[in-house]
C-alpha cells in the first residue's frame, strides 16, 4: 500500500476509477490499479496492490519518498451509484481495495451495507477496521478458517439472498473466479450484481483492445466501458484465460528480477 | 550501378552543365536512384532503419532528374505545397541549406515526412517525369531527397526565434504530428504553448504505431527536444477528458485557446466468432507493446510481453498491416501472412512499404478474409477460416468491391492473428466535452480554418479526417496554429 503524490488525479477521480502507473520510462510495463481513495487537500491517492509479478514487486520495493516516474488517470467510468436500499458489498482478497471507495459512496447515499470479505488467511485479510466502519453488517471468511467462519464468500452470499428481505443490489470485486461464483449464485436470485474487471491493460484509453472481454456476447473494453459490469453477462471463463496470455513469460521476468535482487543484496550487505 | 560509376555519371553531367544546359532527354537518360537498404535477409532480424539513406552523389543525381517544369505540377501533389521544383534544383546545385530553408518554409518534420508519406499519390503522383514513365514511382524521388537535407542537418542546435511573450496560454492536446507543428507555431508567436499527452512518451503514432525500423524515434525526439528549447511545456500521463476535461482547462486552468490532435486510436475488429481469443491483437496493441513499451527487448530490461509467435497472419492491406507483419517478423515469426481482402492493387499501404514486406518474406494472401477464428480448448488461437474473395462492381472510394465466394472456406493454422483494418475516432474528448461538434463517424466538424463548434477551439489531424496521413495532420497543425494567432491578436 502506498500513498503517491498526483494532486489532478485526487480532485478529479470517483469511486471506481483507477491509474495506469510504470515505473521505468524506457522499459517499464503499465499496470492499471484501482485508486482505493484520495485526499485531494494533500493531493495524494492511495493504492493498493499485491506483490504478483515483476512490477508489483518492483512497486513494493519502492521507499517512501521514491519516485514512481508514470502515473495516470483518473481512468475507467465512475461506479454508478443510487441508492438501491440493501446492497451486499463481496470484496475477495486485494479486491477490498478497490472496493472500499465504492461502498463508502454507497453508505453515503443511503444504503444499508453489508460487507462480506474474504482472504486466503487471517494475514492476507486487509482493510477490515475500514469496512466495519461503514458496514451495517461485516462478514469474514477465509479459505482455512484462520479468522471469521472457515467458508468461501459465495456461501454467506448465498444465505443473504435466501433471506425474506433479499439484497436489492450486489457489488462483488475479487480475483475472476470468486467474482464468476458470486453471479452465478445472485443470478438465481435475480439480483443485479456489478463486478470490477481487472484485465490486462496497455494505454486505459481505449486505443488497444487489449483489454476487451465479451459482455452479452459482444466486445467491450474493460478500460473505457468498465471496469463495472453487470456480472451476469460478462463472459468470466474466456476473461480468466485472457488474463493469464503471458504467463509463462511473466514468471520468467519475476524469476530475473528476483535473481537480480539476491545479486544486490549479496553486493551490499 | 556502383558507386564509382555513380561518380562517374555525376562528374560527367557536371561538366556537360558547364558548357551547355542539360536537356530534358539527357535528365531522363539518368537512372534513377535506388535508396541504399539493409539486405532483406539481415534486416528482418533487427529492428535498424531499412532503408539507409541517399549519399551526396545519389542525392545530385536524382535531383538533376528533376526538369525543372515552370508549372512544377508536383507542387500541388504535396499537401503542404513545399516548393519542390526549388528545393530539388538547389540540391542538383549543391546548395543542401538552401533546399532545407525552402522546405521548412511548408514542412516543420522533413525527415519524417520524407520517410513515411505516400510520395506516389501526393507528390510523385504529379510529377512529369514519372507522367514520362507512365509510373510514378519513377518519378523525382522527392521523399528521398527531402530525407537527404534534413538528415544533413541532423543535430543542429538552431531553434526558431520565439517573438516576445503575449502572456496568452494555449493547450495543444496530443503530441501527434499535428500537435507538434501547432505547438512550434504558436509558440513562435510568443504564446506560452502546454502540450498534454495521455501517454508517458510523446509523438502519436509516430512512436507507438510506426516502427524503429521506418522511423527511428530519435529523429521524433529531436522535434521534440526543439520544441522544449523553445520553451513548450509537455505534461504526460495527462488525459483530456479524465485528468481534467477540456472545459476545465479553458475555464478554469486559464487557457486562451485550444488545439486537439488526440488522433484516431480506436482500434476497428471484424466482428466475428473468435476475436477475443488469446493470440488476437488489434495492431494497435501489437504495435504499441513492440514499440512503444520495446516488447522486443522482453527479459532483456523491458516488461511488457508480446506473444511469442511463430506463424502469425495479418489481416488488412495499409500500412497499419505492413508495419505489423513486418514487426512480427522481427519478433521472431517463421511465417508470415498477409491476409486482404481486395487485390494488391488495391492496397492503401505506400508502394515502398508492399515491396520491402515481400522482400523480407511476407507471404502476400490477396482476395482472401477471415470468416472465423478458431482457438483451443484454452483459449489461444490455432487458426482461421477464411473466405476467398473475387472483385465486383468499384464502390465509393473507386475501389473494385470484394465479394465472398461461397462455399470457398479454408484453414490458415497461425498461433498469432492481428486485425488491421483500421481506427475509428476515440471517444473520450466526445464523451465529456458535450459543446463540441462531431459528425456521425465521431469525428470533430471543423471549418476551413480548423475552428470547432466551440470558441477558442481547433482540431486537426486524424481526429477531423479520419485516419489519414502524417503530412495531412500536419498540414492541418498548420492553418490551426495560424487561426488560433490571428484569433488570439484580435482577443
Ligand atoms: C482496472 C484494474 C484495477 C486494478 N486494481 C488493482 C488493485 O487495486 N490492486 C492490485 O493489486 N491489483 C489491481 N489490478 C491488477 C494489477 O494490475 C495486476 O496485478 C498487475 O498488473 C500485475 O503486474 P505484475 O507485473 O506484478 O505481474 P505480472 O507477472 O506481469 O502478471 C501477473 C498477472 O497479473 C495480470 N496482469 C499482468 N499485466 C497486467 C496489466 N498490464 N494489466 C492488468 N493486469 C495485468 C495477469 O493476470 C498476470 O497473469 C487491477 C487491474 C485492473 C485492470
Ligand atoms: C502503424 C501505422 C503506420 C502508419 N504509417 C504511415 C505512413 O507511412 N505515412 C503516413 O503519412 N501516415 C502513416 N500513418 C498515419 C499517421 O501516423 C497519422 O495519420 C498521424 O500520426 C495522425 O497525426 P495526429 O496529429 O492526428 O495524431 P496522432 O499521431 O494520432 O497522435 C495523437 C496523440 O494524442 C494522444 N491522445 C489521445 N487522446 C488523448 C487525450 N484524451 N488527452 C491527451 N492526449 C491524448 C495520443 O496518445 C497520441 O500521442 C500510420 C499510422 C499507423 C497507426
Ligand atoms: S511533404 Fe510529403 S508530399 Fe510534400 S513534398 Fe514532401 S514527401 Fe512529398
Ligand atoms: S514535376 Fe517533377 S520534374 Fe517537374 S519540377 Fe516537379 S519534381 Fe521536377
Ligand atoms: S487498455 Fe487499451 S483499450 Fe483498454
Amino acid at each position: 500500500m502506498a500513498d503517491i503524490e498526483a494532486p489532478l488525479v485526487a480532485q478529479a477521480r470517483k469511486p471506481g476509477q483507477f491509474v495506469i502507473i510504470s515505473i521505468n520510462n524506457e522499459y517499464g510495463e503499465r499496470i492499471p490499479l484501482t485508486i482505493a481513495g484520495a485526499d485531494p487537500e494533500k493531493g495524494t491517492i492511495r493504492l493498493i496492490w499485491q506483490r504478483l509479478g515483476k512490477t508489483t514487486a518492483e512497486l513494493a520495493d519502492l521507499q517512501e519518498g521514491d519516485e514512481i516516474t508514470n502515473v495516470a488517470g483518473p481512468l475507467g467510468l465512475p461506479t454508478h451509484l443510487e441508492k438501491f436500499g440493501t446492497v451486499v458489498c463481496v470484496g475477495g482478497g486485494i479486491g477490498n481495495a478497490p472496493l472500499l471507495p465504492i461502498a463508502k459512496a454507497l453508505k453515503e447515499e443511503g444504503n444499508n451495507i453489508i460487507s462480506i470479505l474474504g482472504a486466503k488467511n487471517k494475514e492476507l485479510l486487509i482493510l477490515e477496521e475500514e469496512f466495519a466502519q461503514i458496514s451495517d453488517e461485516l462478514i469474514i471468511t477465509t479459505d482455512d478458517g484462520s479468522y471469521g467462519r472457515k467458508a468461501l464468500v459465495t456461501e454467506p452470499l448465498k444465505e443473504l439472498c435466501q433471506r425474506n428481505a433479499k439484497p436489492d443490489q450486489v457489488f462483488a470485486i475479487g480475483p475472476a473466479i470468486m467474482m464468476k461464483f458470486c453471479c452465478e449464485v445472485t443470478k438465481q436470485f435475480d439480483i443485479p450484481t456489478q463486478v470490477s474487471l481487472n484485465t490486462i491493460m496497455v494505454d486505459g484509453t481505449g486505443m488497444c483492445g487489449g483489454c476487451r472481454i465479451e459482455f452479452d456476447n459482444k466486445p467491450k473494453f474493460v478500460c473505457v466501458d468498465g471496469p463495472e459490469f453487470d456480472g451476469h453477462k460478462v463472459n468470466f471463463d474466456l476473461m480468466m484465460k485472457r488474463l493469464n496470455a503471458y504467463q509463462d513469460q511473466e514468471k520468467k521476468a519475476l524469476e530475473q528480477y528476483k535473481e537480480h535482487q539476491c545479486k544486490i543484496e549479496q553486493i551490499e550487505p | 550501378m556502383t558507386d564509382k560509376e555513380r561518380q562517374q555519371l555525376l562528374q560527367q553531367l557536371l561538366e556537360k552543365q558547364k558548357t551547355d544546359k542539360l536537356k530534358p532527354s539527357d535528365r531522363y537518360d539518368i537512372p534513377q536512384q535506388d535508396m541504399p537498404e539493409q539486405d532483406p535477409a539481415v534486416r528482418r532480424g533487427n529492428v535498424n532503419e531499412v532503408a539507409t539513406g541517399y549519399t551526396e552523389t545519389h542525392a545530385r543525381l536524382e535531383a538533376m532528374r528533376c526538369l525543372q517544369c515552370k508549372k512544377a505540377p508536383c507542387v500541388n501533389g504535396c499537401p503542404v505545397q513545399i516548393r519542390i521544383r526549388d528545393f530539388v534544383t538547389a540540391i542538383a546545385e549543391g546548395n543542401y541549406k538552401e533546399a532545407l530553408d525552402i522546405i521548412k518554409e511548408n514542412s516543420l518534420l522533413p525527415a519524417v515526412c520524407g520517410r513515411v508519406c505516400p510520395q506516389e499519390v501526393q507528390c510523385q503522383q504529379t510529377c512529369t517525369v514519372g507522367k514520362k514513365f507512365k509510373d510514378p514511382t519513377k518519378g523525382v524521388s522527392i521523399g528521398r531527397l527531402e530525407r537527404y537535407v534534413a538528415d544533413l542537418n541532423k543535430n543542429s542546435d538552431s531553434v526558431p526565434t520565439v517573438a516576445a511573450e503575449t502572456g496568452k496560454k494555449i493547450a495543444i492536446i496530443g503530441s501527434g504530428p499535428g500537435g507538434i507543428v501547432t505547438a512550434a507555431d504558436v509558440r513562435r508567436a510568443g504564446h506560452d504553448v502546454t502540450i498534454f499527452e495521455a501517454f508517458h512518451k510523446p509523438g502519436g503514432v509516430m512512436v507507438y504505431g510506426i516502427p524503429e525500423f521506418r522511423l527511428p524515434k530519435a529523429i521524433v525526439q529531436e522535434e521534440i527536444d526543439t520544441l522544449t528549447k523553445m520553451g513548450v511545456k509537455i505534461v504526460y500521463n495527462f488525459i483530456v477528458g479524465r485528468t481534467r476535461t477540456l472545459e476545465q482547462l479553458l475555464t478554469e486552468d486559464g487557457f486562451d485557446a485550444a488545439y486537439i490532435g488526440v488522433g484516431a486510436g480506436l482500434p476497428r475488429f471484424m466482428g466475428i466468432e473468435g476475436e477475443s481469443l488469446i493470440g488476437v491483437y488489434s495492431a494497435n496493441e501489437y504495435l504499441t507493446r513492440a514499440n512503444l513499451m520495446k516488447a522486443y527487448d522482453f527479459g532483456r530490461g523491458a516488461d511488457t510481453p508480446i506473444a511469442l509467435s511463430k506463424k502469425v497472419a495479418v489481416i488488412g492491406g495499409g500500412n497499419v498491416a505492413m508495419d505489423s507483419a513486418r514487426t512480427a517478423l522481427r519478433l521472431g515469426a517463421e511465417k508470415v501472412y498477409l491476409v486482404y481482402r481486395r487485390t494488391e492493387k488495391e492496397m492503401p499501404a505506400r508502394i515502398e512499404e508492399v515491396h520491402h514486406a515481400k522482400e523480407e518474406g511476407i507471404e502476400f494472401h490477396i482476395l482472401q478474409s477471415p470468416k472465423r477464428i478458431i482457438g483451443d480448448e484454452n483459449s489461444r488461437v490455432v487458426a482461421i477460416e477464411c473466405l476467398k474473395y473475387e472483385l465486383g462492381e468499384p464502390d465509393d472510394s473507386g475501389r473494385r468491391r470484394p465479394i465472398p465466394i461461397e462455399g470457398s472456406e479454408f484453414r490458415i493454422d497461425l498461433d498469432t492473428c492481428i486485425m488491421a483494418i483500421g481506427n475509428g475516432a476515440n471517444p473520450l474528448i466526445r464523451q465529456t466535452t458535450p459543446e463540441l461538434e462531431f459528425n456521425k463517424w465521431g469525428n470533430i466538424v471543423v471549418d476551413e480554418n480548423c475552428k470547432t463548434s466551440m470558441e477558442g477551439v481547433y482540431a486537426g489531424g486524424d481526429i477531423v479526417l479520419g485516419a489519414a496521413t502524417v503530412i495531412l495532420a500536419m498540414g492541418q497543425g498548420r492553418i490551426a496554429a495560424a487561426a488560433i494567432n490571428e484569433y488570439l491578436a484580435k482577443k
